[in-house]
């Protein structure tokens, strides 16, 4: 596998777009795995984070807690808001950053976080931080390239990717702009609507893929409502990526009626893993 | 809605008045999921073709007129004023609109976009409940159907407007996550838009929110001051020295404010809600205690830790129980143009209880905090001082909360 290298930080970091550039030479679209910082408490998440990367995860998406997470379904808004009450901080992020990059370091880290933290920390502040823990960089969910001019000055600066939504309402003209303004891959929502799990993705999602792509990005990851091998097979076949993240956190909570913990959560990844390789049935 | 004739005295020059975002200096903007971007879109266009069509403005004017109850009276407050230094202390009663409070201005012309965008659903976000109440009011008027968000805590405080919203017609959600308060319903009430965009409207009930929700709900509330304005003049020959109100989100403060905005003499006052005193961390005052960051997609004044999670808020009052405020707001306090001070739980109960027995008169616990204000301003200004007060709402849904606190 191939590493890159941007000025002034860790010669070891892996960019997102070489994990899903290396998964998609192996003939596969790339597995995106989401999970929160500090739940169910900081070790256990980062330990859950290591099995994600060791049974298959291509792209960690390192997730900060936020108190007002608009974005996000129950299970999510539920493991954020118990990570804030088990104490954790923007601090513990960068950690954690830091500690799966050692673990794993195959595996690019980007940190999805709503945009106040960051503003909080201060923009350049938080980009350096993120740099120099081996993260690859941000996916804002909150935050559109029109008012991401900070972001886009500190990302350059420190070599970090930014990584952009997309949705189904999207015009041509922001798909351009959005799919101009990212670098790593462009994050297409599957569906009108907030994380978590959905009996089917978005009928709309192949052709906002495609929409996508016909407005220059590069690479385009699925997220929003994905949890099942058999959905990631679904979605592998027209998307580079497929991004996973409440079925991970049910699994990890054991809230999916299994065991929980970090291995649960390693071994529906590893499942997912099977799911994105195209071709042939999804293996379960 | 009709511009007043400058007085001697008003700034010349670019107006304050012709801010429209989406910044107000470094407040405001547009941080949300890109999935809205487009229904926000659709909606300052919405706007800024209804706001010129005269078919539109006619119909907004004719249910302000008689549906609502507009033009609101002011009212002089002789014997409040008397306890206030003096001064003439003169109320603007937005009180007496139907469904009894300032609210009903923005929620009918919402409700009227909503229509002309072709949508037939309105989600809605409520505290005290007045915005709820007021949107299941125009929903029932332009049968649409309604749902509204509110904090599970604020559906027990609020017990009443929780009977007349469902009485109304409006699904009420009580919402358990977070702080169980106003911030926790604007974010499921934002998890439902982003998920419903196609056919449903969020009638947004403050000054805050994304762009362009600051203008289009203050454009809505402004007549509160052209009128009031107009009023003062007309009645008492002169502006006054201070024009006070109440800031939650910040609506009814910028309904009033609006119109004053260049006129340099006139001093313009938001009263926040001070909880147990802004010292103790317990309080709503998000520009006297917060700090610049962005919450329900504006930059703005909120309460925050140094990590930019949001601190919960307190206060007596419902319907000021938020820890964010109104870009303009932000902007207003930021450029001088306008003060903002607390007023904790306790003054502003001791001037809701002198309101009620000096006038006869039963605000909002939200409008109390706006006479505490008018009692010091009269207080300084002394008898030959004017103090115009948004009375923006009346008290029947807090009289639960006033009885245990007054314990009768």
């Amino acid at each position: 596998m191939t590493t890159g290298t941007r000025p002034g930080t860790d010669a070891r970091t892996r960019t997102a777009a070489q994990a899903v550039d290396d998964a998609l030479a192996d003939g596969r679209a790339a597995l995106v795995g989401y999970l929160p910082v500090g739940f169910p408490d900081l070790d256990t998440s980062v330990e859950a984070m290591v099995a994600l990367a060791r049974n298959g995860c291509d792209v960690l998406e390192v997730g900060v807690p936020y108190s007002d997470p608009v974005m996000d379904g129950p299970v999510i808004a539920a493991a954020a808001h118990e990570a804030l009450a088990g104490g954790t901080r923007v601090a513990h992020v960068f950690e954690a950053v830091r500690a799966v990059r050692e673990a794993a370091p195959d595996t690019a880290v980007l940190v999805m976080t709503y945009w106040n933290p960051v503003a909080r920390t201060g923009v350049d502040a938080f980009a350096r931080r993120l740099a120099d823990a081996g993260g690859a960089g941000l996916i804002t969910p909150d935050l559109v390239p029109d008012e991401a001019g900070e972001w886009l000055a500190a990302s350059e600066a420190h070599g970090l990717e930014r990584v952009f939504l997309v949705a189904p309402s999207s015009s041509p003209a922001r798909l351009r702009s959005t799919a101009a303004a990212s670098t790593g891959f462009t994050y297409a929502a599957s569906t009108m609507g907030v994380t978590g799990e959905r009996t089917s993705v978005g009928a709309g999602a192949a052709d906002l893929v495609r929409r996508t792509r016909e407005a220059g990005a590069a690479r385009v990851c699925v997220g929003l409502g994905v949890s099942t091998p058999e959905q990631a097979h679904e979605v592998a076949a027209f998307a580079d990526g497929v991004i996973v993240g409440s079925a991970l956190v049910r699994a990890l909570a054991g809230s999916d009626g299994g065991p929980g913990g970090a291995t649960a959560a390693g071994a529906l990844a590893g499942r997912l893993a099977a799911g994105v390789r195209r071709g042939g049935g999804a293996a379960g | 809605m009709t511009r007043t004739e400058p007085v001697p005295g008003a700034v010349v020059g670019p107006r304050l008045q012709d801010a429209v975002g989406p910044y107000f200096g470094e407040f405001g903007g547009r941080f949300v999921p890109e999935a809205l971007v487009a229904a926000l879109e659709e909606l300052d266009a919405a706007w800024a073709s209804a706001r010129h069509d005269p078919d539109f403005v006619r119909e907004l004017d004719e249910l302000q007129r008689t549906y609502t109850g507009r033009p609101s009276p002011v009212t002089e407050a002789r014997r409040f004023g008397a306890e206030a230094g003096g001064a003439t202390v003169l109320l603007k009663r937005e009180d007496l609109n139907h469904t009894g409070s300032h609210k009903i201005n923005n929620v009918l012309g919402q409700a009227l976009l909503t229509r002309r965008m072709g949508k037939t659903r309105v989600i809605a976000e409520t505290g005290a409940g007045q915005h709820g109440v007021a949107t299941a009011t125009a929903a029932a008027l332009m049968g649409l159907e309604c749902v509204v968000y509110m904090g599970e805590k604020d559906t027990e405080r609020q017990a009443l407007n929780v009977a007349r919203m469902r009485l109304l017609g409006a699904e009420v959600v009580p919402v358990r996550t977070g702080s169980r308060t106003l911030k926790d319903a604007i974010n499921d009430a934002m998890r439902d838009w982003v998920a419903n965009v196609d056919t449903t409207h969020y009638l947004l009930g403050t000054v805050a929110g994304p762009h362009p929700f600051p203008t289009l709900v203050r454009d809505l509330h402004r007549v509160i001051g052209v009128e009031a304005r107009e009023q003062v003049l007309a009645g008492w020959g002169r502006l006054p020295d201070v024009v006070a109100a109440c800031v939650g989100g910040g609506s009814n403060a910028i309904g009033i404010f609006h119109a004053f905005l260049d006129d340099p003499q006139v001093e313009l006052l938001g009263l926040e809600a001070g909880g147990d005193g802004v010292d103790t961390g317990r309080h709503a005052s998000s520009i006297t205690g917060g700090a610049p960051g962005v919450l329900h997609g504006a930059r703005s004044f909120l309460l925050q830790d140094e990590d930019g999670q949001t601190i919960d808020s307190h206060s007596i009052s419902a319907g000021l129980d938020y820890p964010g405020v109104g870009p303009e707001h932000a902007w207003l306090h930021a450029t001088g143009r306008a003060r903002y001070e607390p007023v904790t739980d306790a003054d502003a109960m001791a001037a809701f209880a002198l309101l009620c027995r000096t006038e006869g008169i039963i605000p909002a616990i939200e409008t109390a905090h706006a006479l505490a204000g008018a009692l010091r301003e009269g207080r300084r200004l002394g008898p030959d001082g004017i103090v115009l007060v948004n009375l923006s709402g009346r008290g029947d849904k807090d009289v639960a909360t006033a009885a245990q606190w007054f314990d009768l």
